[in-house]
């Protein structure tokens, strides 16, 4: 198993993504034709399927869509940071745009719930990828 | 075109066990054998073969040691546990079409060593579609089904309790099958709620089991399955399934992460059958974890949205509920070779000659995985 965390391969089409979550921004891909936003980025617009895209910057507010609290046995990395919790976070900004991230809370786990207001961070791993985490405040 | 043109025939199993000394090719070969054995069909005949993309065990090597004749047909199905009742389907429409006339479906795997988890082997650096969840630390299966289950516990006001009558309805058939890797271990509400968490909110019995065994089926048109000794388990109706905006295990981004491919699944095998969700005797449902039982109970119409964990622990699934489920014990209480076995325990049910039998049993509904593109098939009896 690998010792490090697992990091995303950067790609033509995410690399705005990872560019701009390198400067603790949080982009979406947008069809540069039909402006229709799309998540998890990718080559092609699945509605009108035009491949020149443009990139917004948003809040990264989002609402706790769901969590969950990974044990043992994980990969080494994580299993050094168990109990963690990982979300699926929905953007305030946009319909149905759900993303993937560990969610911090000063408060005990037990106090976090599915509907939750967070905000997002960064979590720089090394110079070219920073992940993009969720805080409750 | 397909609709009871085929008939799977013969079935065959090896042992199954945490750890079985011997090569998958060895597993496999066996299975298939005691599969010909069963239907009463000379490896000659066979010209057909089915198989997963995750099977290692080649097609080549698997004809000629079983001696099978000219192949004339064979295709693999994508998905893992997504793959079984796609693989049967198409070897289906093989023979249905006249390509072929008698085919083999196998499964033949070695998981029960931890080293062989899939999600062990995560690269350093992710360029598929899980680069969007394991950087963060949503690494396995089982904490990509989680997340669907704590939304859905909210969403529908369930708890732990609720869910944990799936593993114990399970574990409840797999005690009377000497079959089943947890024959002997019984399970009660304590044993599971105090069980160690694997991805809060799923626990241990929450997870199908880490299994090695082989299993194989032989598919034939229906004039060979009639002219045979055994009651042909009749392929009434199949379909595929994939929704907008799947993503593989992590179906997150679409509309509602909760509708899975299943809902296409359903929604096409019911068009293309003579029969509803009312008429199935026996259910084998796809079940790596246990939410995927509740979940596909609802995309196959068996009750509506968020009403299935109340109906399980009112009795639904169990051998005097509505629709018996897993009556074998499952991937969760027999053992875990991708779903084969619940094709295996389906056409036990269709013959009449399951340990725990359901009382003429004469359809019989086969799903596969609730998280991945995935399939399902209708066996009827005579």
């Amino acid at each position: 198993m690998i010792e490090s965390i697992p990091i995303p391969g950067i790609e033509d089409f995410d690399r705005a993504y990872w560019e701009n979550c390198s400067q603790n921004k949080l982009s979406i891909q947008h069809c540069a034709g039909c402006k229709q936003p799309r998540f998890p980025p990718r080559h092609m617009c699945p509605k009108c399927q035009s491949i020149e895209d443009e990139w917004n910057v948003v809040t990264g507010k989002a609402i706790l869509w769901s969590f969950v609290i990974p044990r043992p046995p994980l990969l080494p990395v994580f299993e050094n940071q168990s109990p963690y919790i990982v979300g699926l976070v929905e953007l305030i900004e946009y319909d149905n745009i759900r993303i993937i991230g560990q969610i911090k809370t000063d408060e005990s786990i037990d106090s976090l719930e599915i509907g939750d207001t967070l905000n997002v961070r960064f979590k720089k791993i090394n110079d070219e990828i920073s992940l993009p985490y969720w805080v409750k405040e | 075109m397909l609709k009871d043109r085929t008939a799977i025939v013969g079935i065959g199993e090896t042992e199954f066990s945490k750890s079985i000394d011997s090569t998958e090719l060895n597993l496999a070969c066996k299975a298939i054998k005691i599969a010909l054995d069963d239907a009463g069909i000379s490896p000659d005949q066979v010209d057909a073969l089915g198989s997963f993309t995750y099977e290692e065990t080649p097609e080549f090597e698997i004809a000629r040691n079983l001696g099978f004749g000219d192949l004339t047909y064979w295709s693999q199905a994508p998905y893992g546990g997504g793959a079984s009742c796609a693989a049967i389907g198409q070897v289906a429409m093989a023979i249905a079409s006249g390509i072929s006339n008698v085919g083999v479906v196998w499964r033949s795997r070695k998981r029960g060593d931890p080293s062989s988890r899939m999600w062990s082997h995560t690269n350093e650096k992710i360029f598929d579609h899980w680069k969007w969840s394991r950087p963060s630390g949503l690494i396995r299966p089982v904490d990509e089904s989680s997340m669907l289950m704590r939304r859905y516990m909210h969403q529908y006001n369930y708890s732990r309790e609720d869910l944990a009558s799936v593993s114990i309805s399970l574990r409840q058939y797999a005690n009377h099958n000497n079959k089943a890797l947890m024959q002997h271990k019984s399970l009660t509400l304590d044993d599971y709620m105090s069980a160690r968490m694997i991805s809060d909110p799923l626990c241990l019995f929450d997870n199908c089991l880490e299994s090695d065994g082989a299993i194989a089926i032989v598919i034939a048109n229906l004039d060979i399955a009639k002219s045979l000794n055994k009651i042909p388990a009749i392929i009434h109706s199949y379909s595929q399934g994939m929704n907008k905006e799947h993503q593989l295990m992590t179906h997150y981004h679409g509309d509602d992460p909760l509708e899975s491919s299943s809902y296409i699944t359903a929604s096409n095998l019911w068009n293309l059958s003579d029969y509803t969700a009312k008429d199935v005797d026996v259910a084998q449902i796809y079940d790596a974890f246990s939410p995927m039982i509740p979940f596909s109970l609802e995309a196959y119409n068996f009750c509506s949205k968020g009403q299935a964990l109340k109906l399980i622990n009112e009795g639904l699934i169990s051998i005097n509920g509505d629709i018996p489920v897993n009556t074998s014990g499952g991937s969760l209480s027999e053992v875990y070779l991708h779903g084969m076995n619940l094709v295996t325990e389906a056409v036990r049910q269709i013959r009449g000659s399951a340990v725990t039998q359901v009382k003429n049993a004469k359809l019989a509904l086969v799903t596969t995985c609730d998280a991945t593109p995935n399939a399902a098939i209708l066996l009827k009896g005579e």
